[in-house]
Formats: C-alpha cells, structure tokens, sequence
C-alpha cells in the first residue's frame, strides 16, 4: 500500500494519520509516562535533560552542515562561519538571541552576495 | 527574546486567572521564536507543493503532526513511492527524538495535581519551538498555571502554523532562492542562541557543545541513526561531566 494505492480523497488523509502523525504521537505518548516517573531535581532527570538537549543539538548541526533546499547550494564553511559569529556575538553582546541571529544572518546574506 | 517579556514572579501576576495565563502563553505567538517557525512553515509549504501535495493534505500534515522533520520526512517517502509500512518507519525514525523531549518536558509543566489525562494531549504541541521557548518560559511562570500557559502557546503555535500553510498555497507565494537560503538560517540561528539561554545549570550547556560536535562525527560513521546516537553519546559524556564536577567538589 502507498499513498497512490486508492483514488478515493480520505486515503491520503488515512496515509497521513497512519504513516506520518501515529508514528509522531506514539513517542510522545511514551515520553509522558517516563517524564511522570522522573521527579525534578533527581538525577534521571538530568540524565534525560542531557539526552534531550543533545539531539536538539543534534537538529542545530545537521541543518547548519546537511541542510535541504536553497541552503545547501551555499558553501559549508560560510554557513559553520556565520552560525559561529552569531552564537558568539549571542554571548558577548548581551546575551541577547535577537543579536545571534542577525549578526548570523547577516554574515550569511553578505556570503551569499559576494 | 532571551530577557522574559513576563514579569517577575512578586508582581501582580499570581492574581492572573488560568484564562490570563492560557493568552498570556498565546500571546508567544509574536516572539521571535514563533516568527522563525512560521517562516520555517513557508519554506514547508513550498517544499510540499513541488511535491505535489494539496493545500488540505499539507495543513492536515502541520496539523496532525506538528513536527516538521517528521514532515519532510513524509513527504520525501511518499515521492520515493514507500509504503505505508515503510513510511511509518521512516517517520517514526525520525520522530523518536521526542520521546527524550517530552520526558524531559513533563517535569518542567506539570502542577501539583496535574493528571496524566490532561497531559496526553498537551504532549502533542511538544515539538522542538515549543520546547526550546517552554524550557525558557515556564520556571517564570507559577506551576499551577504551567500547564494552562502551555496549552495557550502550543495550540496558537499549531494553529497559526497550519494556516500559514494555506496562506502559502493561497498566494502561490515564491521567493527567489537568497530568501529561501536566509529563510532556512534563521531556525538553526535561533535555536543555537535560545537553546543555550534556557539552560538550568552547567550541564546542559556541555550537553549541548557535546551534540553540536558529536554528530557530525556520527553522521559520517551512522548517518542512519545520527540524531538518536548524538542524543546518547552526548548524555554519556554530560553525565561523565556530572559525575566529574561533582567529585571534585566533594574533595575540595
């Protein structure tokens, strides 16, 4: 079965739910029962804090050095260069995100442009 | 968006009733965060219709989904020509990433007698916006009203992004490829910057440092399983890192 198998208009939606958003929501179902056995400040949470914070990192670096669409047209060393700026003038500016991501953005644009 | 646009904890907003709290969470939706997260949808929208997806199949995706690596996962399967069964796979690969997400989550915005009923559903507007600016906004808010504020940002981020969807399709809208490329910065851009601003201590931030380096390392070696290995190596190294602070200032 594929998401042309049937003409009918629900099979998509059908595909959809069964392919796309179950496979989604079963983690997160599972993600509830074990966030609820763990309480705050004990180390299992920190454990799963840790593990969590890493994938998303994970995330950051895979659309930094693997991006899909126009992004991955650009050079590798311009986007690790720009998104290293920005992270920096986020720490030495103030701490604020707003400036992280315009001076990124802007190294990238002028990259780009050049 | 670093500073909290909430006041602090002794003003006036114990007094807030739970539907002051449930706005107050909606009203997120004109941060920075969820700005990026929009534009990040248009970037989906247009992605999904060169793949021949319908406006209504699109935004019943955003909708039911509501995880935008799960999205293009999809949508990349069902051009390949997958099966259900595959496709479900792939999807569920991808979206396994959640599970750490929520459990780390659910102590952050449960009250003291919050039922796992009313969780179930709350874990679905979990997904890495939400969790990033929850991570930040949520110590500032009082833990009766969490749950409440929570639901308010999660459902207006969900709903806004699902007609942002359709807006995309309505307007046919297309930016030329500069657009797009500084469009798709702005997500890693902003996570990188808020990520290490919702820190409760140190180790998060090594956790953090440990993925960003770990994974283009995995990658090259797993990139099947690149996220899920960079989530457990990282905790191994954080936890080593725990352990290590710990030990020291216990012998000093």
């Amino acid at each position: 079965m594929t998401w042309q198998s049937y003409s009918d208009w629900w099979w998509p939606y059908v595909f959809i739910l069964l392919a796309g958003a179950f496979p989604t929501y079963i983690w997160r179902f599972i993600g509830v029962f074990i966030g609820g056995r763990v309480s705050e400040d004990s180390e299992a949470l920190t454990v799963v804090r840790a593990v969590a914070t890493s994938l998303v990192a994970g995330v950051i670096a895979q659309l930094i050095l693997y991006p899909s669409g126009a992004l991955a047209e650009s050079s590798v060393y311009l986007r690790v260069g720009a998104a290293l700026a920005g992270f920096l003038a986020y720490l030495y500016l103030g701490r604020r995100v707003i400036i992280g991501v315009v001076v990124g953005e802007a190294i990238l644009i002028a990259g780009l442009l050049l | 968006m670093s500073d909290s646009d909430l006041a602090p904890e002794d003003t006036q907003m114990t007094e807030r009733t739970p539907f002051q709290w449930f706005l107050a969470g909606a009203s997120l939706i004109a941060s920075i965060p969820a700005l990026i997260l929009m534009t990040a949808h248009v970037g989906f929208a247009g992605f999904a219709s060169e793949n021949g997806v319908s406006m209504l199949q699109a935004t019943f995706m955003v909708a039911s989904i509501w995880a935008l690596p799960a999205n293009i996962v999809l949508i990349g399967a069902i051009s390949g020509g997958y099966s259900i069964v595959a496709t479900a796979i792939a999807v569920g690969l991808s979206s396994i990433r959640l599970m750490p997400m929520v459990a780390a989550f659910i102590p952050e915005v449960r009250g003291p007698k919050t039922r796992k009923r009313a969780l179930l559903p709350i874990a679905h507007f979990i997904a890495i916006t939400a969790w990033v600016v929850g991570m930040e906004k949520l110590k500032h808010v009082p833990r009766d009203m969490r749950l409440i504020f929570f639901a308010g940002l999660g459902i207006t981020l969900t709903t806004v992004n699902t007609l942002v969807v359709a807006m995309v399709y309505w307007l046919s809208a297309s930016f030329p490829p500069l657009v797009f490329a500084a469009l798709f910065f702005l997500t890693p851009m902003y996570f990188l910057a808020s990520l290490w601003g919702s820190a409760h201590d140190r180790s998060v931030h090594v956790a953090m440092v440990s993925g960003l380096l770990l994974f283009p390392l995995i990658h090259t070696i797993v990139p099947a399983y690149d996220l899920l290995l960079t989530g457990f190596a990282g905790g191994l190294v954080t936890m080593a890192y725990v352990r290590f602070a710990a030990m020291r200032s216990r012998s000093s």
